[in-house]
């Protein structure tokens, strides 16, 4: 079970799996997640899920290799499994013909953001993606959001790709030339809290998926909880995504930094 | 099964020369016996089970103790309504494992409930020694003697209760906690086709993740999960009814039945300033990190954060298990605090004891009001605010009210939340349909556990939003004796 049938390398630190799990490929829907855990001793890591294939029975999961548990995952070959991995988790998005909607994927957040182009373009969206990234081969997935998106546009810091500069100049971009209806931001928080403080000026409703620590991803220990609109929430019950104009990001970043 | 009548009738010819063998006043002049521990300052250092159990000659002469009475008021103390006399007579003439085949009769896991169970408010608090001014039978301590004997002797552990004949009928439930585990077994032995379905990745449910191994070792639950195993229950580990497979899945697949036993689930908060900085956690959190997730053993990558000074706020068992748990990793100052005086708390009388043997503070009539933080957000400090009791509440306590300007403070390192759990919502968010009520708790008729849909029922904590092992066990019989004379009656 859950055995790892591909392995791509984004980059050095970034890996791309497709993982056998027909149950959730089934029944997962876009803004869902899974929590994986590699070994007996392993942690248990929610990851969103980045893409589903019904007929093969698989799903797709791409990770960061940025502490112990998901170097130990990043380590895993194709014919390895995991050790466990559960889903789909969390509320999915809330998928509606908007109008026009900004999709904003920083880093490693284009891959949970994926199935939300995609499906935001099926139900008749027109869709901008902006990509953002430190520098050109942190950039992944362009072309499966680009095949969703009427437009790309690739922001990086360094300008070794698409234009210099972050992502809410990207999404000023946007804004400025045209009307916006919804923007759906997934990536660090730091990213997340500007893209909400950007799009608050302009009065554009926004949605962001958060990554909050977890333990259980069903809603048992609360180390997950966020401020929310002055309300302390659950991100694997009542979330991952939420009104990014009411999440407290202050705390939500502090609350990262609890176990380094 | 067994005949219950031959092996526990109080009228039958053994029972009757055994009580005439022992004068009533050498029995009452017997002393309770005490349960061997473990020391308090060598058990703080290790996370080995306290009570360490009766031998065969203590558990026979505190079975002696016992008066056989004709109106056995211990049994209605007893929320499964156990045949107390029956076992702890069986105890007395030697026959051990008699004794744990009556208690087999009405409780699915007897070791576990010997270990758990608030006996001093249950079965013990009926006892007839309390109307002589003595202490009661201590009928938990034989339950998980008789319990235990049963599982150290692979002989008797072999011969489980024969199964009825293949039914040919699927039964899926949700949850492999107590009331779970009680309703699978019950269920596999009337001959139905039960698949347990655990969203963690450990069956036990609470058993696991709550209570610490301290107080139940992993092991005396492990034994029963391979005992329903063998006995052809299936367990599907990593699967979250509702999500990964939903009820109509269920029902497509060919389940007949639901019994719902997901557990309470959500940890509650005070809402108070400063309750989501770094080191304050629930309960839930710090004992799945530590219990299910092995936080500070070796070899495993889940951390926990620790701390010379830890909080923990309440006075349930929940409460005592984390602040006795932070006692064994590395808190030189352990407090509970709590709102109420001591005589309020909801925790057993014995956690208490041994709590406060390992050297925790009891901070009553104390309520946190604020957590304040260093600068990066880490908790350093709370204010608290004194109390003094009240009249009583609807609950019949005493409810505490604020002293006037007694506020202080006190350093902490770390802040460990107990104040009770909320339903898991994820069933009912599952299942539109299924009525729950205004706590959010599943509807169900008291008597046969059946939800407001026919096919599903429901038992445990999801049903009673926070309540003992006992009762979520009682739940989990119930359920399975209504659904199967349903189904029975449907499949005719």
């Amino acid at each position: 079970m859950y055995k790892i049938l591909e392995k791509e390398y984004f980059s050095e630190k970034v890996v791309k799996f497709i993982v056998e799990a027909p149950l959730i490929a089934a029944s997962r829907r876009p803004g869902h997640f899974v929590i994986v855990r590699t070994g007996d001793g392993g942690e248990r890591i929610p990851l969103t899920i980045a893409d589903a294939d019904t007929d093969r029975g698989t799903i797709m999961l791409v990770v960061q290799d940025v502490g112990v548990s998901t170097h130990k995952i990043c380590a895993l070959e194709p014919g390895d499994s995991f050790t466990d991995l559960v889903g789909p988790l969390g509320k999915a998005t809330d998928i509606r013909r908007y109008g026009t909607v900004v999709c904003c994927g920083g880093g490693v957040g284009v891959a949970p953001l994926l199935p939300i182009v995609k499906a935001m373009k099926q139900a008749g969206n027109r869709v901008i993606s902006i990509l953002a990234a430190r520098n050109s081969s942190l950039i992944i997935l362009e072309k499966e959001v680009a095949e969703y998106s009427d437009e790309v546009i690739i922001m990086t810091d360094d300008g070794s790709a698409g234009t210099k500069g972050l992502v809410t100049a990207g999404v000023e971009s946007v804004t400025g030339r045209e009307k916006v209806d919804l923007v759906v931001a997934i990536g660090p928080a730091v990213m997340m809290k500007f893209v909400a403080k950007t799009t608050a000026g302009y009065g554009i409703p926004t949605m962001v998926s958060l990554n909050t620590i977890m333990v259980d991803g069903t809603g048992m220990c609360g180390a997950c909880r966020v401020t929310v609109d002055g309300r302390t929430r659950f991100v694997c019950i009542d979330g991952p995504e939420f009104d990014a104009h009411k999440v407290d990001f202050d705390e939500m970043i502090m609350r990262l930094k609890s176990y380094n | 099964m067994t005949d219950k009548n031959t092996l526990s009738s109080r009228d039958s010819q053994w029972r009757r020369q055994l009580r005439e063998s022992v004068p009533v006043k050498e029995r009452t002049s017997i002393p309770r016996v005490s349960m061997p521990e473990l020391d308090a300052a060598y058990r703080v250092t290790c996370s080995r089970e306290v009570n360490r159990g009766l031998s065969r000659e203590m558990a026979v002469l505190e079975a002696t103790r016992c008066l056989d009475c004709p109106d056995p008021q211990c049994v209605t103390g007893c929320p499964v309504s156990i045949d107390i006399p029956g076992f702890i007579k069986n105890i007395e003439r030697g026959d051990i494992h008699e004794a744990a085949s009556v208690l087999r009769l009405t409780s699915a896991l007897p070791a576990v409930c010997g270990r758990v169970c608030p006996q001093e408010r249950q079965c013990e608090s009926k006892c007839i020694y309390h109307k002589m001014k003595k202490n009661p039978v201590a009928i938990g301590y034989l339950e998980r003697f008789a319990a235990d004997n049963e599982r150290y002797n692979p002989a008797t552990v072999a011969a489980a209760a024969p199964a009825a004949p293949e039914k040919g009928v699927k039964v899926a439930v949700v949850g492999s906690g107590p009331a779970g585990l009680s309703f699978a077994g019950d269920m596999r032995r009337r001959g139905y086709d039960v698949t347990v379905f655990e969203a963690l990745h450990e069956i036990g449910g609470v058993l696991k993740y709550g209570i610490p191994e301290f107080r139940l070792p992993n092991e005396v639950v492990d034994v029963e999960i391979d005992a329903l195993r063998r006995e052809g229950v299936k367990f599907v580990r990593d699967c979250v009814i509702g999500k990964t497979l939903s009820f109509e899945q269920l029902m497509d697949d060919g389940y007949a039945g639901l019994f719902v036993a997901s557990g309470a689930g959500l940890p509650r908060f005070m809402g108070i300033p400063g309750e989501n900085f770094i080191g304050v956690m629930s309960a839930n959190e710090y004992l799945t990190r530590i219990n299910l997730m092995g936080a500070g053993k070796p070899g495993h990558d889940t951390p926990v954060l620790t701390g010379k000074r830890v909080a923990v706020i309440g006075g349930g068992n929940t409460a005592m298990d984390s602040v006795r748990t932070a006692r064994r990793h590395g808190a030189e100052r352990a407090m509970i605090v709590y709102r109420r005086s001591e005589a309020e708390m909801p925790a057993r009388a014995e956690e208490i004891q041994h709590a406060r043997q390992e050297g925790v503070e009891f901070l009553t009539l104390t309520n946190p009001v604020e957590y304040l933080a260093d600068e990066s957000g880490r908790v350093c400090s709370m204010k608290v605010q004194r109390m003094r009791l009240g009249e009583p509440d609807e609950s019949g306590r005493r409810s505490p009210e604020p002293i006037p300007g007694a506020v202080d403070n006190i350093d902490v390192d770390v802040v460990i939340v107990s104040v009770g759990v909320s339903p898991n919502p994820l069933i009912p968010n599952a299942i539109p349909e299924l009525e729950v009520s205004r706590r959010g708790t599943v509807t169900v008729n008291d008597e046969t556990m059946q939800s407001s849909i026919p096919a599903i029922y429901a038992g445990g904590d999801i049903v009673r939003g926070g309540a003992t092992v006992i009762l979520a066990m009682g739940d989990g019989r119930k359920a399975a004796a209504a659904m199967a004379s349903d189904l029975e009656s449907r499949l005719q």
